[in-house]
């Protein structure tokens, strides 16, 4: 860098950098035309991708079960849920786009596994009682992440994550309504409920993220206030508010070590396997292959289709938008 | 105590019956409709009529859902997804009034009482007692074809409901109200794309093209009426198919030559075939995959 560049960007850039300090200190919000370092906005765009890819591979597993869905009552739920999920992702690209970010180029990255998305989605979805506990357990680890979310210190992020906490908690009651309905169901449909929380019960603890130790991103973010608590400390905060709704629900959740301590008052859960969880977020998951499969052959097979609403508009709508004659 | 712990509290008393989205129990889809047959109506042309009505809703919506997690765009996700859950709920509520009538037939032998009449319809019958059409029952073919058989579909069914709006039977008059609005919403959506594709690109115009040629043939018996629908047009509770063709010509004509594509030969009059439980083997895939989990666990509810 020229020392002339310097003389003249460097006072402003101290004095911009000292007022987004400000805006954070404050607890007030960043705005899309202000100013804000360049390792935020990254920050930013790789975590609202990620949360984005995330709504929109996870619409697979359930999405599964749509043709099949039981009844015309559960079907009608699961697919207004699925549809929430792309609107979900539809308003999270767009809150990355504020930052400058292009979403079919976040949709490449996805693709080309340049970017992740939460590992969870990468286990299938064997029965029913799947869609129940997907909604139960893994949108309340969603929502225990990101009700936090709502007041973090990027607006639109903020903004976009009231209104989907809002729809998952309405989500989270839905799964658990067919879990209970289930239960209350024959003896074949209170063991695939059974079965199913043994599967999902620890991949769930896996999506609040490694442990605080192993955790080496999150002290910048929580000064940047787009983190709010701790990996384990949200973690902690689901298994309390799960373990009494899984006794109403009349399911163990698969741990032995799962006990109250009565001096806290919250629940001591035994060790959870990092090396699967790695190895998932690595690639190695039952189902990586299948769901980057299917966004992939969604972009290729279609891709026609945007080409030609593209060329459509450049011809119409684009005319009419310059003033000239249709 | 802030937003956030509130959220929390909230969410920790999930088993409070008055905060369930859907509620706990089966919700009966015609609560506070006048469920009373008109007079001189015979029940089981009624019943028979809503089962047309009710198939091409119900078949249609799982054809438009094989594209969720499949669609070109987010938007179609979405745009799908809602269409889908339109002609579901439009579905439910004509196999419930089915149900009401008692045309249930050898569903509810299969089926056990806990399952409610539109369930015991939708998954308890068998392909040779549905009563839906060809044209929403063929396969989607790619997304041009999705969508020109979405356009044509909802041409028809617009044109139908909107006379029906007017029955003698206050719930199919009250579901053609409500169904007429949202089949605007399809039929426009459908045509904004056919417009896209026809007039895009070079390989978009083919496709549409292709589509709309595997679509026209389909038409071939919607506009054939069935007996039960002549007695109930003229009994002023259905309405004849005859009498939507030359609207639904007319906007598929204008619709097509405003996308720059041909618009095929009319097909012949053939006397109707879903309607009187005709189908080839793609309804009977379609419905093993339905029905599939639902008969594994007869005595099940969910």
């Amino acid at each position: 860098m020229s020392a002339p560049t310097l003389e003249r960007t460097a006072p402003d850039e101290a004095a911009l950098q000292a007022h987004f300090n400000a805006t954070i200190a404050a607890d007030h919000r960043v705005e899309p035309r202000d100013w804000m370092p360049d390792g935020y906005r990254k920050t930013l765009i790789r975590q609202i991708a990620q949360h984005a890819h995330s709504e929109i591979i996870g619409m697979q597993p359930e999405g599964d079960w749509l043709l099949a869905a039981p009844s015309l009552r559960r079907k009608a739920i699961l697919l207004a849920k699925v549809q929430d999920e792309a609107g979900h992702g539809l308003y999270l690209y767009s809150a990355a786009e504020t930052l400058g970010a292009d979403r079919a180029d976040l949709t490449d990255k996805l693709i080309e596994r340049k970017q992740k998305y939460s590992s969870i989605f990468n286990y299938p979805t064997l029965t029913y009682a799947d869609v129940g506990v997907i909604g139960w357990l893994v949108d309340g680890a969603a929502i225990c992440n990101q009700v936090p979310l709502c007041r973090s210190s990027y607006g639109p992020y903020a903004r976009a994550m009231i209104r989907i906490c809002k729809e998952e908690s309405f989500h989270q009651r839905q799964g658990y309504e067919l879990l209970l309905t289930m239960m209350r169901g024959t003896a074949e449909q209170r063991a695939m409920v059974q079965d199913a929380v043994d599967r999902w019960w620890w991949p769930s603890l896996m999506m609040f993220g490694p442990p605080d130790a192993d955790s080496p991103n999150s002290a910048q973010s929580m000064a940047w206030g787009i983190k709010r608590h701790s990996n384990d400390e949200l973690r902690q905060r689901f298994v309390d508010m799960t373990v009494p709704q899984a006794e109403v629900l009349g399911v163990t959740l698969p741990d032995p070590e799962l006990a109250l301590d009565l001096a806290t008052g919250r629940y001591r859960f035994g060790a959870i396997d990092w090396d699967e969880f790695k190895r998932v977020l690595a690639g190695g998951g039952p189902c990586n292959d299948e769901r980057i499969a299917r966004r992939r052959a969604a972009r290729d097979d279609n891709a026609w289709v945007t080409e030609a609403a593209t060329a459509y508009a450049a011809r119409h709508d684009g005319g009419r938008a310059a003033g000239e004659p249709a | 105590m802030g937003h956030e712990e509130t959220v929390y509290e909230a969410l920790a008393n999930a088993h409070e019956e008055g905060h369930w989205a859907f509620g706990t129990g089966f919700d009966d889809p015609l609560a506070g409709v006048d469920t009373t047959v008109p007079d001189g109506v015979d029940h089981a042309d009624l019943g028979a009529y809503c089962l047309m009505l009710g198939d091409d809703a119900l078949v249609l919506a799982q054809r438009l859902t094989q594209w969720i997690t499949n669609a070109p765009e987010l938007e179609e996700e979405v745009a799908f997804g809602n269409i889908a859950l339109d002609l579901l709920g439009q579905a439910r509520l004509l196999l419930a009034r089915a149900g009401s009538v008692d045309v249930l037939g050898r569903s509810r032998e299969h089926a056990t009482a806990s399952i409610p009449d539109e369930d015991a319809l939708a998954y308890f019958r068998d392909p040779d007692e549905f009563r839906s059409t060809a044209l929403v029952e063929a396969p989607n073919g790619d997304f041009g074809q999705t969508i020109v058989r979405l356009l044509v579909a909802a041409t028809v069914r617009l044109a139908v409901l909107a006379r029906l709006r007017g029955s003698r039977d206050p719930v199919l008059a009250a579901i053609a109200a409500k169904g007429v609005n949202e089949l605007t919403y399809h039929r426009d959506h459908a045509a904004r794309w056919v417009l896209r594709l026809g007039d895009g690109t070079d390989e978009s115009h083919r496709r549409a093209q292709a589509g709309v040629d595997a679509v026209w043939p389909l038409l071939a018996d919607v506009f054939s009426p069935t007996d039960v629908e002549r007695r109930l047009a003229a009994a002023g509770v259905a309405v004849d198919p005859a009498e939507v063709r030359a609207e639904v010509r007319d906007v598929l004509t204008t619709v097509l030559e405003r996308a720059t594509l041909r618009v095929p030969e009319w097909p012949a009059d053939a006397p109707p075939r879903g309607r009187a439980g005709q189908h080839g083997p793609e309804l009977t895939e379609l419905l093993g995959t339905l029905q599939g989990l639902a008969r594994e666990h007869p005595a099940a509810t969910w």
